[in-house]
């Protein structure tokens, strides 16, 4: 690592309509360094990026390339003198080949045509260039998307990439997929190449990162080595507060035992094929359950049953002591369960309709069309619960498509909470949002636990899961292997043996 | 501006581009309207509202349905079918005069086109039929069953039978269907609007399985606007009969329901469903009966209509996609100033220099 700045932005200034989204940041890239940005959502680092790969001008202030002043009017020049991006989402063409996509536009010819064999052999050349090793003939989406993200990384650093912008690249993948990841980038940074490198997995950003910038509210904090910023402080210095808002909630849950408590829910045998095996679980009255397992160990499998979003085709559910029959989501709903799905966009909000109106859904819903909500009174439940969980912008009439990922699971969840239910089911309602309003939604769970409402807690963080459970219960290949009740077991530690000692008796 | 307004601002512009270019034409008599010798009012704007009124009576219900991301291609057929029923019911009795008659062929034919868009319903919410399909089937079916009814021949209704007055008829000095289509629009802004149906199709068009996993009974909500449409189009088929006083199986509201679809898109509703917009399609009907006239007007031949028509469309559809706005009006725009909304320190300073 040279101490030569390949990047340097001064006092950037980005305007967008009424808001300065970015006020006199300084950014410094070095030839070989992995430099992570961080920051809450609307912290700015987006539109430092966008800045930074010429989607966006900026209103004020200097980059330098080499040294040199530069000025992109489009990604494609940021890419022309470069800087490539892999986004979050990976932009290639899934029913191509591995060596079309890596060598999409810039194709060795024979004449006229294509000339398919040397195409193979530099695309496998680059594949070895940063230690994979894919079928390069096979269609792009024979693989996983974590194998397609390293595609698209090997084209991004085939254009002759100086520097390299990695925007969430981790978020879908699993942690043996990480990994590969993580070997890929500390391969580059040997070779040189800069890497700014943008993640809500404070893990991965501590392995992996050297020097770290955060921004809050659009402004530069500061700039620091990896090695010299501990976790709290920098937590401290994304949210503005001196302490670790994460450290606080420790556990509020834990206060009260549950163990006398009656079952508010047991399943017995519920399963269903190809999807979970048949399990049993008992859900108590306030207590927080956590389903912990790896990326498709049938976590959210498990959630939907009990959710009725799923139909189970064996066993029994008993809510209350009753059979359950005819289980739906509408049905689940009318006796006091509510479920928050994973994936937010395309099973939880109407992206169209306002904040309002995709709060109050499920209890008009419940009311059937002809019963309208008076009025006064949605506004008043409406505006109590986005002062109750800080949701910003505080606009009961804005377009919820428009919100931050944080602030948009907090409107699903003031949509369940609206009906007071008798378990909430949240499947990985951290995910992909800041810091800040996890921090919210962690207090939260604790909050209504302690009022006595049950909650399914499912996460890919076992952080999180042992923080706020009761009990858990670990999965593993789509069958539910363990239910670990003792305070002592509530270790990330004792649930990744679990797994693993799953694995060998099976 | 509210996003209500701003989605309304276009269709309105382009009415009263067309407007003022037919009084350009053909002088102020074109807006104003006239009062006849038997006391109605009359003039030629009164008249395309009137001629209007089937289309909008259909494109309103096509509104609801689009909403839920469907569409119903049988409205056309549905209407000779509604007009079918009513003329052979009027025709077979033996006093066509009589009040009792007239009702009870306007009722059935009411129920059976209800009954006929709540079938289209529930091909498309309990099936799981592709809506384009489920109702392209009746509007081939439609015509069948319309000439079943009428024999294959085309009943014709005394002019002295009341049932004409539906058509031909008016009220403290305003056409009939002009109210009908008043109180039409007025009960489903009330339906939708002061009700929670509204919302609640809004969802299930925006995200179907959101609003499934909210709770919602998307398909009794599915079959209820599907129903709402059919009885939209069998009520516009009525009028269309009445004041035709005949009821053509093969040619009643012909195409009708491609009409529809426009006058529902030029009013600023989106195919792919969610939001809907009722005052958007009336005026979206008014542009696409304004254009026929304007045609006429301005000395064009007729054979222009199609081409006319097209072009409106056009340009509706320029003006409604926002990056074509966004290019149009870039030079207009200022550079937006750095406004604070917030009194932070820094950006007081900002304003300080």
């Amino acid at each position: 690592m040279s101490d030569a700045a390949l990047v340097r932005m001064t006092g950037i200034v980005k305007d967008f309509t009424g808001v300065r989204a970015l006020d006199g940041v300084d950014f410094t890239l070095r030839p070989g360094e992995i430099h992570a940005v961080m920051g809450e959502n609307g912290a700015g680092k987006s539109t430092l990026i966008k800045v930074l790969t010429g989607v966006h001008g900026h209103d004020a202030g200097e980059i330098l390339l080499d040294g040199e002043p530069v000025r992109f009017s489009s990604p494609k020049a940021a890419q022309a003198a470069g800087i490539s991006t892999v986004y979050q989402e990976v932009n290639l063409t899934d029913n191509l080949s591995v060596a079309e996509n890596l060598l999409a536009g810039r194709e060795p010819r024979l004449g006229p045509f294509i000339n398919f064999r040397a195409m193979r052999r530099r695309a496998k050349e680059l594949l070895d260039d940063i230690g994979i090793d894919l079928n390069v003939a096979a269609p792009l989406s024979s693989y996983s998307i974590a194998m397609q993200q390293l595609v698209a990384i090997a084209r991004a650093v085939d254009i002759e990439a100086k520097v390299l912008i990695l925007d969430e690249p981790t978020s879908s993948l699993d942690r043996d997929e990480v990994e590969v990841l993580l070997g890929v980038m500390r391969r580059l940074a040997a070779k040189g190449t800069a890497m700014v490198f943008i993640s809500h997995f404070l893990d991965q950003v501590y392995e992996i990162s050297d020097r770290m910038t955060v921004l809050r509210n659009g402004r530069l904090v500061g700039e620091w080595a990896t090695a010299d910023l501990g976790q709290n402080e920098l937590i401290g210095h994304m949210l503005g507060r001196e302490a670790a808002a994460l450290e606080q909630i420790e556990r509020a849950a834990s206060a009260h035992r549950v163990e006398d408590e009656e079952p508010l829910l047991q399943a017995e045998g519920l399963g269903r094929k190809g999807s979970i095996a048949p399990y049993d679980l008992t859900i108590r009255r306030g207590e927080v359950v956590g389903l912990a397992g790896l990326l498709g160990s049938g976590r959210t499998e498990t959630a939907r049953l009990i959710a009725g979003a799923d139909r189970a085709d064996s066993g029994t559910l008993r809510f209350e002591g009753r059979k359950v029959g005819g289980h739906n989501p509408r049905t689940a709903a009318a006796r006091g369960i509510a479920f928050c799905p994973e994936n937010r966009k395309t099973e939880g909000l109407v992206g169209d309709l306002t904040v309002a109106e995709n709060m109050i859904l499920a209890m008009q819903a419940s009311r059937g069309w002809a019963r309208s909500i008076p009025v006064a009174r949605r506004d008043k439940l409406v505006a109590s619960f986005i002062e109750k969980l800080g949701i910003r912008p505080a606009d009961p009439d804005m377009p919820v498509k428009n919100l931050s990922g944080g602030n948009q699971q907090k409107v699903l969840l003031a949509r369940w909470m609206l009906i007071e239910p008798k378990l909430l089911i949240l499947d990985e309602p951290t995910r992909g949002i800041d810091v800040g309003a996890k921090a919210d939604i962690q207090r939260l769970v604790a909050e209504l636990s302690a009022d006595g409402m049950s909650v399914l807690f499912v996460s890919a963080e076992l952080d999180e899961v042992t923080r706020l459970s009761d009990r858990i219960a670990v999965l593993r290949d789509r069958e539910l292997i363990s239910v670990l009740q003792d305070e002592a077991d509530m270790t990330s530690e004792r649930i990744v043996d679990t797994i693993v000692a799953g694995g060998r008796e099976s | 501006m509210s996003p209500y307004a701003k989605r309304l601002m276009w269709p309105v512009v382009i009415l009263l581009a067309l407007v003022a270019v037919n009084i350009a034409a053909t002088g102020v008599d074109f807006i104003v309207p006239s009062v006849n010798d038997d006391g109605r009012l009359g003039g030629a704007f009164v008249n395309i509202l009137r001629r209007s009124v089937p289309l909008l009576l259909i494109a309103l219900g096509m509104t609801l349905v689009i909403a839920t991301k469907g569409i119903d291609l049988s409205v056309g057929a549905v209407y000779a079918i509604g007009a079918a029923i009513a003329c052979q019911t009027i025709m077979d009795s033996s006093d066509q005069g009589a009040a009792g008659t007239v009702l009870t062929a306007i009722a059935l034919a009411l129920v059976v086109t209800a009954v006929i868009g709540a079938w289209n319903g529930v091909m498309v919410a309990a099936f799981g039929i592709q809506p384009i399909v489920a109702t392209l089937i009746l509007m081939i079916a439609g015509r069948g069953i319309a000439q079943l009814i009428t024999g294959g021949q085309i009943p014709k209704v005394e002019d002295t039978s009341p049932f004409t007055e539906l058509g031909r008829g008016a009220f403290l000095t305003i056409p009939i269907p002009i109210w009908i289509a008043a109180l039409a629009l007025t009960a489903l802004a009330l339906l939708t609007r002061r009700t929670a149906l509204g919302m609640l199709l809004e969802s299930v068009g925006g995200n179907p399985e959101a609003s499934r996993l909210a709770g919602i009974r998307s398909k009794g909500i599915t079959v209820l606007v599907y129903l709402v449409c059919g009885l939209c189009a069998g009520l516009a088929g009525l009028i269309g009969a009445s004041n035709l006083g005949s009821a053509d199986a093969n040619n009643g509201g012909l195409w009708i329901e491609l009409d529809a679809i426009l006058a529902v898109v030029i009013g600023g509703t989106a195919l792919l469903g969610g939001r809907f917009f009722l005052l958007g399609t009336t005026i979206g009907v008014v542009i696409i009966g304004t254009l026929e006239d304007t045609i006429i007007n301005v000395g064009l031949s007729s054979q222009w209509q199609f081409t006319a028509k097209a072009i409106v469309v056009f340009v509706v559809a320029l003006l409604q996609s926002p990056g074509f706005r966004a290019w149009i009006l870039k030079p207009f725009k200022r550079t937006p100033q750095a406004r604070v909304e917030a009194p932070a320190p820094a950006k007081a300073e900002e304003a300080a220099k």
